[in-house]
């Protein structure tokens, strides 16, 4: 708690939990003292992002739509964390409805990263980055869409999971794009991710597309490991926006992938454009639905302004509750599904998305794992690039390729940048192969340590 | 209306929203009954709360296929749900769940009887959806009022071909409409409570021309009769627009039941973009055609089937297989009456006959018929022993059957008194006297008057108080009549 204070001016909580985290840390000491049975998780220390839902507890995505709400019930990720014994420490700042990749779209302010207070904590799920990377609790959850959990992972010098789509039941989990959202994990252990995915995968009745796969105990397989065909894309390492330093030192990781008895060969992927603008075409339109529930009538904020009619009321809350990168996406995605432009994006995008997931099948036919940066540059600067939304779009080309095909993907520190910023690197395995994934970067990844 | 019509041509589509009677929701466990108080059958999942997600219910989907079986329709084996998206206060999330671009069910038919012809109304697709909530903006004040109970009801939609030509067609398919899915239990067909309901497109079209005329759409039209007055009034008007060279917009129209017209809600050109794109909250689902057989040999048998049965196995004329196979309830009671007897007639003359006039007389229908349909067999035997004649086991003996919700009209009939004496001796007693009385009447019949029969027999009856067994009093009357 005293280290929550002391870092409070990173701004990575909304919400601390405090007395209730407490009281429940009594209740968990007199369960131990009693000799009743403990849960796989008891007395870990868990951040939630504020887009994950907590029975009465606050919830807002980050936006003045919602500032005020209250969950009526608990994601089914939280009742399984809880089941087992979990402390859920408080709320986690982020780009409001998890749009942005530098968390300066939260109506709560930016987060700042503990490293370099001047620089960016990445985005969307940047408070539960810091959280992990200054200490404030053992593990956090984010949600990832397009690299919402691995960016900032990145950016701050820890691991950043994403399982598959469909392993983590999405109940509870506010969207932004609801086929490609998963809830993912930041730690600063593989073991610790192992346990939180093992603990809240698996079927779940309240979510259809929550897969019916059984989960592997991935904590106790951890070490059954064996050598790795890794496959990586020479474009992505020569594409002109990646910092020369982080493609050197991913060739040098491959390098050393090679000598210690993996396979490593290069493996040409030709869509590697069309990627960021399928994935913003996509979640856009999914997000310009998405949000039409938040419209002032049911819950969260309206307007106090005197409206005339029922076109204005809509009009005034909503531009009123959401902020200026939310409506950015909303008015992008109302614009591509609409008639006369829905051929031409929406079902183009389609397209794409469907020939990136055959390529991927066809890949992981002779792959495990395929290795690509996580972010093209290290932490930048406030202000650096928010004045150029394409820029930061494009900043996404290496993380969003997982989204689309729906894969596991995980993000762990590499190295550090001659600025003094750490940067990591990115693997990802096949669908519902998260095992694997977690079995080669527990050989791979050397534990960074938080501050 | 013949006069005002020729020369041109309506063309009526329509379609039918049918509330599916499932327990719960189609995305969630709340509650469908109807009536209940404002905003209590709601949870997080139908008010559209943060991160909630929908579930399916299985029932909803069963039922549909169930209703394209019926409907004779295509069934697709993979189905999936579009979101279609609009605002408005009653619908929750911002969009509604629907199967608008992917049905369930494809082609199809059903088929109709009106002026005296038999038609097959071409189906387009019958596919589910979410209902929205209720916006009630008559409560008084300023303010509209919102009741969500309603909101993620399963429906099904019903679309057919634009191929009926008469109010009275449209009303006969409804009609028909209603009893399937009553007749299956997919809806409880009450129009009155919004169960069922039907929007109707409208076109006219100079006689002989093959090109269809520009549509409107008259929207929620919640009884037969409403259904039928809005058709007759928009044809009255289309066509009048025509035959002064006016221009038909396309529109959305609705219907004024205080004085039968219709108004415009909306034209064309505000028309909504609905961006329907696949929703992708929910898994898409498929279903085996072993499946779909199950469902298939689950349907009860049809009042098509029933009729047939009725007049070729049964032996009933077409008039009383006509009401026994209309109606589900009595179809079923009727069914169970006759198992395991031959007394198909007797039992139906006793159903449509005094049965029926009971139900009338105390405003009650098939259903709430409470005494066993094992009785009916059991009476109709009593008559045909000449012991209970038909008029008073009619009169008499059936109501008490009813309201006593008595199991044995021996006994009953015993106990009532009603037992016809098959004593001859006392038939020939009150024959005599009858007949001493009325000396003029007999010397008539005597002359060639032969009907006045049926007035002796009446009188016997009446002074025998029914008791009397008509075949013998019938044989002693002539034997005495035709005495020089």
């Amino acid at each position: 708690m005293a280290r929550i204070e002391e870092y409070r001016h990173l701004n990575a909580f909304i919400d601390v939990f405090a007395d209730e985290a407490l009281t429940r840390a009594a209740e968990l000491d007199n369960k131990k003292k009693k000799g009743l049975p403990c849960g796989k998780l008891f007395g870990v220390v868990v951040g939630i992002k504020d887009v994950i839902c907590y029975k009465d507890h606050h919830i807002s995505a980050g936006s003045a739509i919602l500032k005020g709400f209250t969950s009526l019930y608990s994601a089914t990720a939280i009742e399984r964390l809880l089941g087992e014994d979990a402390i859920i420490i408080g709320n986690l700042n982020c780009d409001e409805f998890a749009m942005g990749s530098s968390n300066e779209n939260s109506a709560y302010g930016n987060v700042l990263n503990a490293l370099d207070p001047t620089r960016v904590s990445g985005g969307s799920s940047g408070g539960s980055a810091v959280a992990v990377q200054a200490g404030l609790c053992m593990v956090s959850l984010g949600s990832d869409t397009g690299g919402s959990v691995r960016q900032p992972a990145d950016f701050c010098g820890v691991i950043g999971f994403k399982p598959g789509y469909g392993r983590i039941s999405r109940y509870g989990l506010i969207a932004y794009a609801s086929s490609f959202d998963q809830i993912g994990i930041f730690g600063t252990n593989i073991e610790d991710i192992a346990l939180l995915v093992e603990i809240m995968a698996g079927p779940d009745e309240y979510d259809s597309t929550a897969a019916r796969k059984p989960v592997p105990a991935f904590s106790q397989l951890l070490k059954d490991t064996k050598k790795f065909k890794i496959a990586y894309f020479p474009q992505s390492l020569a594409h002109p926006s990646l910092d020369p330093e982080i493609g050197m030192a991913i060739r040098d990781h491959l390098k050393m992938l090679e000598k210690e008895g993996h396979t490593v060969e290069p493996v040409d992927f030709e869509l590697l454009d069309y990627i960021v603008p399928a994935y913003y075409i996509l979640t856009t339109a999914e997000a310009s639905s998405n949000l039409a529930r938040y419209d002032g009538v049911k819950y969260g904020t309206r307007t106090k302004e005197l409206v005339n009619n029922l076109d204005e009321f809509y009009r005034k809350s909503r531009s009123q509750g959401f902020g200026k990168e939310v409506k950015r996406r909303i008015m992008l995605g109302t614009f591509v599904l609409s008639t006369g432009y829905y051929d031409a994006y929406y079902t183009r995008a389609q397209q794409v998305r469907r020939r990136i997931k055959e390529q991927t099948d066809l890949i992981f036919k002779h792959f495990d794992i395929i290795i690509l940066p996580t972010t093209p540059a290290p932490a930048f600067r406030f202000g650096e690039k928010s004045h150029d939304a394409v820029e930061m779009f494009l900043a996404d080309l290496f993380t969003v390729f997982a989204n689309l095909a729906g894969i596991p993907a995980i993000s762990y520190p590499l190295s550090k940048h001659s600025n003094g910023m750490p940067f990591g690197i990115q693997a990802m395995t096949n669908q519902f192969e998260e095992l694997s994934l977690l079995q080669f970067s527990n050989l791979s990844c050397h534990p960074s340590g938080t501050l | 209306m013949l006069e005002q019509t020729s020369g041109y041509e309506v063309v009526i589509g329509l379609e039918v929203h049918a509330q599916l009677q499932t327990r719960s929701k189609l995305f969630c466990g709340d509650g469908t009954s109807y009536g209940t108080p404002p905003n209590t059958a709601i949870s997080p999942i139908t008010l559209g709360h943060p991160g909630t997600l929908p579930r399916m219910n299985s029932k909803a989907v069963e039922h549909a296929i169930r209703m394209g079986l019926v409907c004779h329709c295509d069934i697709s084996h993979y189905n999936y749900f579009a979101r279609k998206n609009y605002f408005y206060p009653d619908l929750p999330k911002g969009y509604q769940v629907s199967q608008h671009t992917t049905p369930i069910c494809n082609n199809g038919f059903v088929k109709i009887k009106a002026a005296g012809k038999e038609k097959k109304v071409s189906l387009t697709r019958i596919h589910m959806e979410e209902d929205a909530g209720k916006s009630m903006h008559d409560e008084g004040g300023d303010v509209t009022l919102l009741d969500y109970n309603r909101a993620g009801t399963p429906l099904i939609e019903i679309v057919t071909e634009p191929v009926m030509n008469t109010a009275e067609e449209a009303s006969a398919f409804l009609t028909e409409i209603r009893k399937l899915v009553r007749w299956i239990g997919a809806c409880d067909g009450n129009m009155e409570e919004g169960s069922l309901r039907c929007d109707a497109n409208i076109s006219v079209r100079k006689k002989g021309e093959a090109k269809l005329g520009t549509k409107v759409e008259v929207k929620n039209l919640n009884s037969i009769r409403n259904l039928r007055k809005a058709i007759e009034f928009e044809s009255a008007r289309l066509i009048d627009i025509l035959k002064n060279d006016g221009k038909v917009d396309q529109e959305t129209r609705s219907f004024n039941a205080d004085d039968d017209t219709t108004f415009s809600i909306r034209t064309k050109e505000d028309a909504d973009d609905y961006r329907y794109f696949p929703e992708p909250d929910l898994s898409p689902f498929s279903f085996t055609q072993e499946y779909i057989n199950e469902l298939r040999a689950g349907l009860p048998a049809l009042p098509e089937e029933l009729f047939q049965k009725y007049t070729a196995e049964y032996g009933l004329p077409e008039y009383d297989a006509g009401i026994l196979s209309d109606d589900k309830t009595l179809s079923d009671y009727f069914e169970k009456a006759v198992r395991g007897t031959k007394y198909y007639k007797g039992v139906a003359n006793l159903l449509l006959g005094p049965v029926k006039s009971w139900l009338n007389d105390s405003t009650k229908d098939w259903s709430e018929l409470q005494v066993d349909p094992a009785v009916w067999p059991k009476l109709v035997e009593l008559i045909d022993s000449g012991k209970l004649s038909f008029s008073l086991a009619a009169q008499k003996l059936v109501p008490q059957l009813i309201e006593q919700n008595h199991a044995d009209p021996v006994q009953l009939a015993k106990a009532m008194n009603l037992f016809q004496d098959a004593n001859a001796s006392d038939i020939q007693n009150w024959v005599e006297e009858v007949l001493n009385r009325m000396p003029e009447k007999v010397s008539e019949f005597k002359k060639g008057k032969k009907g006045l029969l049926g007035m002796f027999m009446g009188e016997v009856k009446k002074i025998s108080k029914g008791k009397a067994d008509p075949k013998i009093t019938n044989d002693l009357l002539l034997e005495k009549l035709n005495q020089p």
